[in-house]
């Protein structure tokens, strides 16, 4: 009835992605009109609106206000994309919709469907931060050679907060609590206390200690080290590096482990 | 004599002190209908689960299709269809689409499942439907698409747990009957179900579970006959009068059951013991005489209904 030797695909965590950008495809109208207007609606109040207050006090850091807050705003939507993007999916997968178990049946395994999910995730989060990007250019926010580079920082940021969510969503079993926590005590103050706005070093000692922990504080440094004449000694860009990379290796690691726990049951 | 395509010996599944599965054993041949037949608690999933290689067994020997699925995990599931208790396809998908992506978690080449795609619709009777979003579709319809989806890589074995839970009779009656026209095709079934009617029409051969353990295996009618009478009367005094009425009727049949709402009486024939208690002057108010089912044989092995 069936060939004896049936090949188990070693292309499945790209299968699962490739099912989840269909599910996008469904709302990409939604999803692209959200990458725009929103780096939009930024640029325009803040961006322009506070910039011009700062700009007319010589800037920041030697540059306008546009072009400090840009890799900031690129990082900070890359990471709200990324996270949004595997958290719902997460959710709906083992919980709303249980179409992990589905998957489950298959030959797929648990590393690739919690790889897959984050893949398609990144997938959009980079078409999210090359509109962005490319509104940030059309604002003028992007002045140096070297600008482009804020979408890698950035992306490198969304991908290693994913990961982290990965796990998180992976692990959370009762949503309500989770998306308050997510929303209220992470979201909102990791885009407030990051150097968003202005330097981490403007804040008192004591609240700097929330951009240390802050994927998009590291991010932003790195994005501005890239895009304009910001200085950064040899170590902090290692530490900066080094701190994402991390949350991307515990994040990834900690999701294959507990979908596979999750999975089996 | 060929090798079983599912071979299990003292399969056990526990979860800290509480013991799901009791060290059953089995064996199913290629092309049979297999049944798990129990109530809800049973183990019937949970064997089922270990058997799809989505739940490691705690300890005996399983081997499916020659393989261990605690190493081979996903080399068995590439000849599994399996069909779940709980629906979980993806409903923001289409009903075409969801076949599409199942296909492609197997590995299938896209034109492998385009070609495939028709031949399933019709199955499930859900042509008309191929461009609807799964939200849209009622819960029949839902059962038959996650039918039609697992077999979209041609499984060896399909495996259906409770496939018409929550089903009104007509949407049952359906599903059956192509669940029966696979039969007929040599795919080998495996079916867990606390319905005995389903388990009597859809199964060569089935074990009655209870509490993790193997009460009786062999097929419908055999249990039937080894552990009930051909007829049953099922006769009502209502409720205050059933218990005191037992006495009285139990020297008369081969074997009695009572139940909350009516007693039974095993004969190998209902109508002349009927007429035996009207002799004697005993009048139920309401009396059946039917068939002897899987219900009675649960009944007798357990001394508890399949359905409570």
């Amino acid at each position: 009835m069936s060939n004896s030797t049936r090949n188990v695909s070693r292309y499945g965590t790209l299968h699962v992605a490739e099912a989840r950008v269909r599910n996008m495809a469904k709302w990409a109208g939604i999803i692209l009109f959200a990458a725009v207007i929103n780096p939009t609606l930024y640029l325009v109040s803040i961006g322009i609106g506070v910039g011009s207050l700062i700009d007319a006090n010589e800037g920041v850091d030697g540059v306008s206000y546009l072009t400090f807050l840009a890799p900031a705003l690129l990082a900070s939507a890359a990471i709200q994309g990324s996270s949004d993007e595997v958290i719902f999916p997460t959710m709906a997968g083992f919980k709303w919709e249980r179409t992990f178990f589905g998957m489950r049946s298959t030959p797929l395994t648990a590393r690739q469907i919690s790889l897959g999910i984050f893949l398609a995730a990144m997938v959009r989060t980079t078409v999210s931060v090359v509109i962005y990007w490319i509104v940030l250019y059309l604002f003028g926010a992007l002045e140096s050679d070297t600008a482009w580079l804020a979408m890698p920082a950035a992306l490198f940021a969304g991908a290693a907060m994913a990961a982290v969510m990965l796990a998180l969503a992976a692990k959370i079993e009762s949503e309500d609590f989770f998306f308050m926590i997510v929303g209220r005590f992470i979201m909102i103050p990791m885009f407030l206390f990051s150097g968003t706005f202005y330097p981490l070093s403007q804040m008192p000692v004591y609240l700097q200690f929330f951009g240390w922990i802050s994927p998009l504080w590291h991010a932003t440094e790195i994005g501005r080290y890239l895009t304009y004449d910001y200085s950064i000694s040899g170590p902090m860009l290692f530490m900066h590096t080094g701190v994402l990379v991390a949350m991307l290796v515990i994040g990834l690691t900690a999701s294959f482990k507990i979908f596979a726990t999750r999975l089996e049951k | 004599m060929s090798e079983p395509l599912i071979h299990a010996r003292g399969l056990t599944k526990t979860y800290g002190d509480f013991v799901a599965v009791d060290g059953i054993d089995f064996d199913v041949a290629k092309g049979e209908s297999f049944g798990f037949l129990g109530p809800n608690g049973a183990g019937k999933s949970t064997t089922m689960r270990i058997i799809g290689a989505t739940s490691v067994r705690t300890s005996g020997t399983l081997t499916i299709l020659g393989k261990d699925p605690e190493v081979n995990g996903p080399q068995i599931r590439a000849h599994l269809g399996v069909v779940p208790q709980q629906d979980n396809l993806d409903v923001e998908l289409t009903v075409s689409e969801n076949i599409y992506i199942y296909g492609r978690y197997f590995g299938l080449s896209s034109s492998f499942i385009k070609r495939k795609i028709p031949e399933l619709l019709e199955f499930a009777q859900l042509e008309e439907k191929k461009d609807v979003k799964v939200q849209a579709l009622s819960g029949g319809m839902k059962r038959r698409l996650t039918i039609a989806r697992s077999l979209v890589s041609e499984p060896d074995i399909l495996m259906l747990d409770e496939p018409t839970t929550g089903l009104d009779p007509q949407a049952r009656h359906i599903l059956w009957d192509r669940l029966f026209r696979l039969k007929e095709q040599g795919v080998t079934l495996l079916i867990t179900t606390h319905y005995m009617d389903e388990a009597e029409q859809l199964c060569d051969r089935l074990i009655v579970m209870d509490k993790g353990k193997i009460m009786a295996e062999n097929s419908p009618a055999q249990l039937i006959k080894d552990y009930s009478t051909k007829e049953v009367l099922e006769v009502r005094f209502g409720s205050e009068k059933n218990h005191e009425m037992v006495d009285v009727l139990r020297p008369l049949a081969e074997r009695i059951e009572v139940l909350p709402d009516r007693i039974l009486l095993y004969a190998e024939d209902g109508e002349q013991l009927l007429e035996q208690i009207a002799a004697k002057g005993i009048h139920p108010n309401t009396s059946l005489v039917r068939r002897s089912s899987l219900e009675d044989v649960f009944l007798r092995l357990t001394g508890r209904s399949l359905v409570e």
